[in-house]
């Protein structure tokens, strides 16, 4: 640094300090709404035991060891521009569906735990707790029914026989078809609990696209309110909440009442 | 021969850079266990993790509980470039280091010269208050920024993955070390080349330098990247004690006068230049 640097009046140091610190200010947020606008999209299946997505893709470190790990080449890691957060596996079951390895290696090798093998283990009587792939929760398959050979009565099982959980995850719905009167439909259901989202099914489906896909779990959630309980369950009044008003929208009960009181507006022509 | 031997630090360093690269690239390909993973994170064998501390460090300010691979990993990198070799991933390792290299040799063939005073103004320390906005920024999204927008792991991880329009980033560092700032990218900017340079202060391997042999020909500031750091040229004999020092060996390529050499440094020994 030459001396003539050194030369500034306290007033031009302040002003050098503010610009720099102005620029530092926009270029963090530049950056910060870059990656805020790519880090993530909830449209993506990641591989089994995947944290929840946002816990995801802060855990993900991006490296890539689950795509080599995975024997079937199902992974791929999300390149620079795609529509995924770069960097971080996902897998197109329409492509290549999760084979659902015994000893799960991508979550294994997972040096991140961004793959948590507590998410796909099970606890055994004795306390240890064993991989378990039944339980990871990659997706859940829905179908088309408009465009499900099955439900045009036309006879296909492919998606059922495909599904590793075959009358657990998909079972057969069995009726008359009405149209023909003397055939029979054998169209399949999915039950979303027991699903994993391996997405056999969907790379099974033999229409020209996909009739059944798998979409990822926080996409296929319905959820009921606790105040609405199954009174031939027994037990489920336990999820009701006493100590908490069912209420959601404020209403005046002053004006309620006054509306409802107000018997003179009834005789009045319109 | 003598041409090998006056490259001879560059040609070890693309030896080393390549075969890195080669051994993650054909792991992927190939399935093979030598090397899992990226400069992100990688396997070595199946046996242990390597990480980026400095990935790692953003994820710990995004929030993350790090989880004890990663945190194994980053101690075992921080650990041999901090203690030994300095800030040599910039120079022995990372793949952008041939991007810029290659920059840097095209703007002196196609004799690229801005005038003193013309050329944009920045200062190196520009790069720690890069390093530290990129942990204030994964504080504030939640995730490591760094990672998001960082050319070397869009190259490196481009290289084995498949590349994207990662491949923009890269041309734009190169862009920029060719048209607008010599030795731009490295010496100014980014924040992964200031986390080893505050960490390479101390390490054992050094540039050590010999007044008595010196000519003050100046080849060596020709073609150091990091040209601040070699203060004591034709001043006073000793080690070049600068973290920003990438250990890169060009300057003791062009040296003619055997007046520069990489050497441990003597812990006992009092070092008295800086």
């Amino acid at each position: 640094m030459s001396k003539s640097d050194k030369k500034y009046s306290r007033r031009e140091t302040l002003q050098k300090l503010l610009g720099s610190g102005g620029l530092f200010a926009i270029g963090g947020m530049a950056w910060a709404g870059y990656v805020d606008e790519n880090k993530g999209t909830a449209m993506v299946l990641r591989p089994p035991g995947a944290l929840e997505e946002s816990d995801f893709v802060r855990a993900c470190i991006k490296c890539g060891i689950c795509v080599e790990t995975c024997p079937y080449d199902t992974l791929e890691l999300a390149k620079a521009g795609s529509e995924y957060p770069v960097g971080t596996p996902y897998f197109k079951p329409r492509d290549i569906p999760c084979y659902m390895c015994t000893d799960i290696p991508c979550v294994i090798d997972c040096p991140t735990n961004a793959l948590d093998e507590d998410l796909v283990s099970i606890a055994k009587e004795n306390g240890e707790s064993v991989l378990d792939i039944n339980k990871s929760k990659m997706g859940i398959a829905v179908l088309n029914t408009e465009t499900c050979l099955a439900f045009w009565g036309i006879r296909c099982d492919a998606c059922y026989r495909a599904c590793p959980l075959i009358d657990e995850a998909i079972t057969l719905d069995i009726s008359r078809n009405e149209r023909t009167g003397r055939h029979a439909m054998l169209k399949p259901k999915i039950n979303n609990e027991v699903c994993t989202g391996c997405g056999m099914c969907e790379h099974a489906c033999i229409t020209e696209e996909t009739s059944i896909f798998v979409l990822p779990p926080n996409q296929v959630k319905g959820k009921v309110h606790d105040q609405y309980i199954k009174g031939w369950e027994e037990g489920d009044e336990a999820r009701i909440d006493t100590t908490k008003v069912y209420r959601d929208t404020k209403t005046n009960e002053k004006s309620t009442l006054d509306y409802l009181n107000d018997t003179e507006s009834l005789f009045e022509d319109e | 021969m003598s041409r090998i031997y006056k490259n001879r630090y560059l040609i070890s360093r693309r030896i080393v850079q390549v075969t890195i690269l080669g051994l993650f690239i054909a792991s992927n390909i190939y399935g093979f266990n030598w090397l899992k993973g990226n400069l992100s994170a990688a396997k070595i064998l199946d046996v242990f993790f390597l990480a980026d501390p400095y990935a790692s460090l953003q994820m710990l300010a995004a929030g993350l509980v790090i989880s004890m691979d990663v945190i194994i990993g980053s101690v075992i990198i921080l650990v041999f470039y901090s203690l030994f070799v300095g800030r040599a991933f910039c120079s022995w390792v990372c793949p952008v280091n041939i991007v810029t290299d290659t920059a840097f040799w095209l703007r002196n063939i196609i004799n690229i010269k801005i005038p003193s005073g013309k050329h944009l103004k920045l200062t190196r320390k520009v790069r720690y208050w890069i390093l530290v906005l990129g942990l204030v920024v994964s504080a504030v999204v939640g995730v490591a920024a760094f990672e998001y927008v960082s050319p070397i792991s869009m190259l490196h991880r481009g290289l084995i993955y498949g590349m994207g329009t990662g491949w923009l980033i890269v041309l734009m560092v190169f862009i920029f070390d060719l048209l607008v700032l010599k030795h731009g990218w490295c010496g100014y900017l980014c924040p992964l080349g200031a986390f080893y340079s505050i960490t390479g202060k101390y390490s054992l391997l050094r540039i050590n330098h010999s007044k008595e042999a010196c000519t003050d020909c100046n080849d060596c500031k020709v073609v150091c990247p990091e040209v601040q750091v070699l203060d004591i040229i034709g001043k006073k004999s000793g080690y070049i004690n600068y973290g920003a020092c990438t250990n890169c060996g060009r300057c003791i390529d062009v040296c003619e006068d055997d007046a520069l050499k990489f050497s441990i440094k003597k812990l006992n020994k009092q070092n008295t230049s800086r």
